[in-house]
């Protein structure tokens, strides 16, 4: 455990780090206002990364938050153009984001695929269907309410509600993972499935709600998104799904599952909200960042295989193949 | 309670051609055969010799990747990166042609470049031992990234007319450079799997890894060596794609990846490891093109058809063990 604390302590201190230089040279960067904003505009790989980081626990990976997030996103709009109320929608998006994410859970749990086939398959299919529902037309800034663009943006305590809820659900399920018997099964799953079965805890079934949790922040994370930056199409967040994997991976959460914490996650995820809005500070083409957070994933991956070499006693050896 | 188990008594021989209609690739055949009808039947323009050239380019440019994925994925690795080493090599010759380079030159750096992915590919899979998911989901980003600072949102033209014949040129007739190159490939791949101790070193490591160690299989070297193939390969595709295309932007070969995974998929290996054959693969790079090409004649859009390919991966999964389930 010290192992963990000490990597999460040594994650804040490198962003820290990283910070510092920035604000040697561009003391502008560190401005209040400029680091919430910063906070802000990495809310939503926050939002994903939390639930990325609880499917990876169980040894799974979900390619398709990205489609999801876009999905959702869309329907938003549409639910919106069509004069629904917002609290509505909200609830849409979620349930819908859940399902989605229970499509995948499903295939997984009942049908034994692997998740990373699972969800490329889904990743193209979610995102297909936004075409066929739009026939690739766009929902653009003038076609959504006030009320339905304004709640992302809405400041309180000097912060706005976007940066809350990833707060908010940082916290949540930092309680959900370690204080319940379900955030205790996503570890036990990943740690070691087979002994997780002999501690009665259905792996399938823990793995389908890991999915479903994925998939509903992703789906509100849609609707954030699409309200923030009031436009929808085929492509929002086309790729994003990497960047998701990668805040995870720097987050220390161990690919081969069992291992991590909600915090590791949300400080991969700063890490690489820092790296980019610090780019064309520094006067960086923005071009450079896809290679940056491809090298900062192959960097985090070897340090964690380095690191976690397993502790504690080994009490229940895999059965063999 | 139960009854006793009926005794099975063989009414027929369990010969290989008995077997071998029962196959995967039998049923591969059947669809093959189904499409080609089906689309003669819903377009009259789908039987002329020339179109259905056309259609191979569909496939043989992914299909070549295939091969090598198919040996690497049986081997119980994935190499998701492959459209981001296509990506890269192609920026890499674009460099070459600006400065002046004649066609050899061009291809081997094209050749060069996927080596040179394959290896780090490999470095980090074979040589850590980092897990390959991961990796390649680094390298996809970091290949395709520096394609990307290399270009940003310009692109290479201008290729000399001689490099044409790669993606463009015919060998006799109808048949194009690149489809004898994918017969080729075809039939290498399908020694080296099928009729080679390193093909059988590939199945052991898929099956069980510890215990192919322990027969004497160097099983990194042979995982290397994989990655290097499919790096390789990446490396001919962006070649043949380049010359093709006759230019070369960073978002080349985008989500190529998924559809080379579907293709090995579909030709019937295994996900997970130890099984899978190179005619299914082929078979499967067949049907995947003329699916295309007859939607293209339909004027379906692509981004349904990746739909449909969405489907396709899933179901060709799911259906078997829907059916070994009831």
């Amino acid at each position: 455990m010290s192992v963990l604390k000490s990597r999460e302590a040594l994650l804040a201190l490198a962003i820290l780090v990283a910070i510092g230089i920035i604000a040697m040279r561009f003391p502008a960067f560190v401005a209040p206002g400029n680091l919430a904003n910063v906070f802000n505009d990495t809310a939503p790989l926050m939002l994903l990364a939390i639930g990325q980081m609880i499917v990876i626990l169980t040894k799974c990976i979900d390619l398709s938050v990205a489609a999801n997030l876009a999905l959702t996103g869309m329907v938003a709009a549409l639910m919106n153009g069509a004069g629904m109320p917002l609290p509505l929608i909200l609830c849409a998006v979620i349930l819908l984001g859940a399902a989605l994410g229970a499509v995948n859970g499903v295939l997984v749990w009942k049908l034994g695929i692997p998740s990373i086939v699972v969800t490329l398959g889904t990743m193209t299919i979610y995102r297909g269907t936004i075409f066929l529902m739009t026939a690739g037309k766009w929902v653009n800034a003038h076609e959504m309410t006030d009320g339905f663009k304004a709640l992302p943006r809405l400041v309180i305590l000097g912060l706005p509600v976007m940066s809350w809820i990833a707060i908010a659900a940082v916290l949540i399920f930092a309680v959900v993972l370690t204080r319940t018997a379900l955030g205790r099964a996503f570890y036990a799953v990943g740690g070691n499935a087979h002994a997780a079965v002999y501690a009665g805890i259905d792996v399938g079934r823990t793995q389908f709600w890991a999915f479903v949790m994925s998939g509903a922040l992703a789906g509100f994370t849609g609707y954030l998104w699409v309200a923030r930056y009031a436009v929808a199409y085929v492509d929002v967040a086309g790729g994003f799904e990497l960047d998701v994997v990668a805040a995870c991976v720097i987050g220390g959460i161990a690919i081969a599952g069992g291992a991590g914490s909600i915090w590791g996650a949300m400080l991969g995820a700063l890490f690489l909200g820092v790296i980019k809005n610090a780019l064309p500070v520094v006067g960086i083409s923005p071009f450079w960042q896809m290679a940056i957070s491809g090298t900062a994933i192959i960097l985090a991956v070897a340090f964690n295989a380095a690191q976690s070499r397993p502790k504690g006693r080994l009490i229940l050896r895999e059965a063999a193949q | 309670m139960t009854a006793p188990a009926p005794r099975i008594v063989a009414d027929r021989l369990n010969s290989r051609l008995f077997r071998a209609t029962r196959s995967w690739e039998a049923i591969l055949m059947v669809v093959a055969v189904a499409v080609f009808i089906g689309n003669t039947f819903l377009s009259p323009y789908f039987l002329n010799a020339w179109n259905l050239s056309d259609a191979t380019f569909n496939f043989t440019e992914k299909a070549m990747i295939a091969f090598a994925m198919a040996m690497l994925i049986v081997a119980g690795d994935i190499d998701l990166s492959v459209a981001s080493i296509i990506a890269l090599a192609s920026t890499a010759m674009g460099l070459v042609m600006t400065a002046g380079a004649g066609v050899p030159v061009i291809v081997l750096v094209g050749l060069g470049t996927g080596l040179i992915c394959g290896a780090v590919n490999g470095f980090l899979v074979a040589g850590m031992g980092l897990p390959s998911i991961v990796v390649t989901i680094g390298t996809m980003s970091l290949f395709r990234g520096i394609a990307f600072i290399v270009l940003g949102d310009q692109a290479f033209n201008g290729y000399p007319p001689d490099f044409a014949y790669f993606g463009q040129g015919y060998v006799w007739w109808v048949i194009s450079f690149e489809l004898v190159l994918f017969a080729l490939f075809a039939l290498i791949y399908w020694a080296i799997l099928h009729r080679s101790t390193f093909g059988r070193a590939v199945y052991a490591i898929g099956n069980n890894a510890t215990a192919a160690q322990f027969s004497g299989i160097r099983v990194q070297r042979v995982r290397f060596i994989l990655f290097l193939m499919t790096g390789v390969m990446s490396g001919v595709a962006a070649v043949c794609l380049t010359s093709r295309l006759g230019s070369t932007r960073p978002s080349i070969a985008t989500g190529w990846e998924l559809e080379v995974v579907t293709m090995v998929v579909l030709g019937g290996v295994n996900i997970l490891g130890g099984s899978g054959t190179i005619p299914g693969v082929v078979l499967a790079a067949i049907i995947m093109g003329m699916v295309t090409f007859g939607f293209g004649l339909l004027n379906v859009p692509g981004i349904v058809m990746s739909v449909f390919l969405g489907i396709l991966l899933i179901g060709v999964i799911a259906v078997p063990r829907l059916l070994r389930g009831k």
